[in-house]
């Protein structure tokens, strides 16, 4: 069975906790907090204002540049604020506050339930539709989907790779829609096909979801979906990354940045994004909504949850019954996810779970002194020196930094979890992958005058 | 013995002979150089910490030489006495800046400013802020984690464990500024230093509204002005919701200080003025009461 090449850790993947929980649709909340802001590149601008009537699906937030999404209301009722507010974070951002007055969505939107299955747009239609509808990557990293579909001048996509990996412990939203909305995600994948101009599509499903590759390819035999192969793949963390998921499934390797996808002639695309491109592609239905995982062991319950956006993330933790004592609270999973300091936070586009973990399951270790055992290098899926990064992080040493490619780590965190010292190394690192790029946009920026 | 005497002799006039080529090298390559960038450099106080903008005290010495004017020029460490006598040195005129000294601006203590999250990662100021809003839910605050500590040279920064804020020891502090570009959240700023550590400043950089700002922290600025209102000098600026006193004008004349419904401003080295001062005309008050104080 295939899998990424060098790195990768296998730690345990809790998906058991919630795996078993069918989707059900959370109630709409009574008030919806959107940030202008749920998407990599520059923020929204909102386009409507205090006293404003909406409705479910309508555009509140236009996106600005190529780089960046449009943001529309997951409620219909009146704007009774536009101002910062809090994220998961803490951090203040610009967010449009609706209080929802039932449920009335924009005319257009087609909301029957039957798949529609015939596309004949052509490949800008597709890709315009999908720009109009502000679909991001659902995968977590929230990029603009509009961006990655459209090829190049001089490049050419040989074939689009669908991510239903989802290797990150614990989540298992991917999972379910796989199992849940099958023929919608096929249908999604022949729309991507044809707006990338492919013949062939492999969906990468890790090896411990069988039924959803047995489901897949079943409902791909039966009704007749031609070149998309299904392929198992090896339980490997992080196989869920754009680059790892191509090495996996198409044997290529995607040289060092500024080098895209593209450059090696694939696509990447998340399951749920595919869905949600199927959505807005035939039922011209904007992204309002997604399947988010609330687990943990000792959650009184856990679910799969089809939420609104905007909707506070303490109203999940009401349902699934926080436990008692210190809790860690992440947006996504163990590995990658960010913790939640402030629950009033909406729900946002990128968040494909919830993982509540116990203070004690949470804590990290004391930090040692490196050993220089290695462990990290031979985890990092990117070929890199985690424990060089992490040191030069560390001492501000910024354009060494650079020559060792901090730019290329994906901070999928297997260094820090690997490393028997308990250092922070994805920490330290993170600063100096950030401090690199601002570096870089500054000298590109200087050389453009 | 002969061994021994041709040794001694080989080696004297191999010695020798070394010493004069050495010399007319010396003399063939002499580098020329000013003779009074290494009597500067002497009066500079050689902590090479770069406060100046150069690389070190040298390239800062090579500075004042060779530059006609050097009003520009500041060792923050020295004072203004040290540069006069450097620039009488050199017979040129003499730069006039008023010493300065670092101030901390964030007045959220533990008590003030409770911890409403535990923080697990690296522990550094840098890598929190990268992360979210910190321990305590302040966007704006100290977080306590002491980047600019470990920057400071002259060992001027100290953690106050009750507190949770970092202080600045006054004596020790040389206005380098590396506290300044350490600090990730720009709370420190080099204020002018008034005698007997005396100081009026605005404890808060919290641009949010009152109602937020009040939400996470009780000695936070909440942008009522009144401050600026009472102010004779111009020296406050209210600017979203957010005051400063410019060091430069204020006069340390108090008012504000007993305006403020928060404490957000901030008095050292001084006893606030009486809650009700007199209704006397304010002016000749101001300077009654800094007399007293001198």
């Amino acid at each position: 069975m295939r899998t990424f090449p060098i790195g990768g850790i296998h730690p345990h993947d809790n998906k058991e906790w919630s795996k078993d929980q069918a989707i059900e649709r959370l109630e709409l909340p009574d008030k919806v907090a959107i940030p202008m802001i749920q998407h990599i590149g520059a923020p929204s601008t909102p386009v409507v204002k205090k006293g404003d009537k909406v409705l479910t699906g309508q555009l509140i937030g236009q996106s600005v540049g190529f780089v960046s999404a449009n943001i529309h209301s997951s409620v219909s009722g009146t704007v009774v604020d536009v101002d910062g507010y809090a994220n998961g974070q803490g951090q203040r951002r610009l967010m449009v506050v609706i209080k929802r007055e039932g449920d009335e969505w924009v005319e257009s939107i087609d909301r029957s339930p039957e798949l529609k299955r015939e596309c004949t747009l052509s490949s800008e239609e597709i890709i315009a539709k999908i720009k109009d509808a502000g679909i991001v990557g659902l995968g977590g990293a929230q990029f603009p989907t509009h961006v990655k579909l459209t090829i190049p001048d001089g490049q050419k996509a040989e074939v689009l790779v669908i991510n239903g990996v989802e290797c990150e412990p614990y989540l298992t939203s991917d999972y379910r829609n796989m199992l849940e909305r099958a023929e919608e995600i096929l249908t999604g994948v022949e729309i991507l096909m044809r707006a990338v101009k492919v013949e062939r599509a492999v969906i990468g499903v890790e090896n411990n979801k069988p039924d959803a590759v047995a489901h897949l390819r079943e409902v791909a035999q039966k009704n007749n979906y031609k070149n998309i192969e299904i392929l198992p793949l090896k339980v490997r963390y992080p196989q869920g990354g754009e680059k790892q998921l191509i090495a996996a499934a198409t044997g290529r390797q995607v040289p060092p940045p500024p080098a895209l996808p593209i450059s090696v002639g694939a696509v990447v695309c998340n399951v749920s994004t595919t869905i949600a491109v199927y959505e807005a592609v035939q039922k011209n239905k904007p992204l309002i909504e997604r399947v988010v995982t609330i687990t943990g062991k000792d959650l009184k319950s856990t679910h799969n949850y089809l939420a609104r956006f905007g909707t506070p993330v303490s109203r999940l933790f009401e349902l699934a019954g926080l436990p008692e004592g210190d809790v860690k609270l992440l947006n996504g999973g163990p590995m990658m996810g960010r913790a939640i300091v402030d629950i009033t936070a909406p729900l946002i586009k990128g968040c494909s779970g919830i993982t509540v973990l116990s203070g004690k399951e949470a804590a990290r270790g004391k930090e040692l002194s490196c050993i220089k055992c290695g462990k990290c290098v031979e985890a990092c899926p990117m070929g890199l020196e985690p424990y060089l990064l992490s040191k030069l992080g560390k001492l501000q040493k910024w354009d060494m930094a650079e020559e060792h490619y901090a730019t290329d780590c994906i901070e999928c965190g297997c260094c820090s979890y690997t490393c028997p010292s308990y250092l922070p190394l994805l920490d330290y690192i993170r600063i100096a992958k950030q401090t690199v790029m601002t570096n870089i946009r500054a000298r590109a920026a200087a050389n453009k005058k | 013995m002969n061994e021994l005497l041709l040794t001694v002799l080989t080696l004297s006039v191999l010695g020798a002979l070394l010493a004069v080529i050495l010399y007319f090298v010396a003399q063939k390559f002499r580098v020329e150089e000013d003779p009074r960038i290494d009597d500067v450099e002497k009066m500079l106080p050689g902590a090479n910490c770069g406060g100046c903008g150069f690389a070190g005290c040298r390239a800062m010495a090579e500075a004042l030489v060779t530059r006609d004017n050097i009003s520009s020029l500041n060792c923050p460490v020295a004072g203004g006495e040290v540069m006069g006598s450097i620039a009488g040195f050199l017979g040129k005129s003499a730069p006039q800046q008023s010493p300065k000294v670092a101030t901390m601006r964030c007045g959220g203590t533990c008590a003030k400013r409770p911890k409403i999250n535990h923080y697990d990662g690296a522990l550094s100021c840098a890598v929190v802020n990268t992360f979210y809003v910190g321990e305590s839910g302040c966007a704006f605050g100290c977080i306590g984690y002491g980047d600019c500590i470990a920057a400071c040279k002259f060992d001027a920064l100290k953690l106050n464990p009750e507190t949770g804020l970092v202080e600045v020891d006054v004596d020790k502090c040389t206005a380098c500024g590396a506290c300044v570009k350490a600090c990730p959240k720009a709370l420190i700023e080099l204020r002018k230093k008034w005698p007997k550590n005396r100081a009026i400043y605005v404890a808060c950089r919290s641009k949010n509204r009152g109602a937020v700002v009040m939400k996470v922290c009780k000695a936070g600025y909440i942008g009522c002005g009144k401050c600026a209102k009472v102010c004779q000098f111009d020296a406050i600026t209210v600017e979203s919701s957010l005051a400063y006193i410019d060091s430069e004008k204020c006069k340390l004349c108090r008012k504000c200080v007993n305006e403020c419904p928060t404490g957000a401003i901030k008095l050292e080295g001084m006893e606030p003025l009486p809650k009700e001062p007199k209704v006397a005309a304010p002016k000749p008050e101001v300077k009654v009461e800094t007399a007293k104080n001198e």
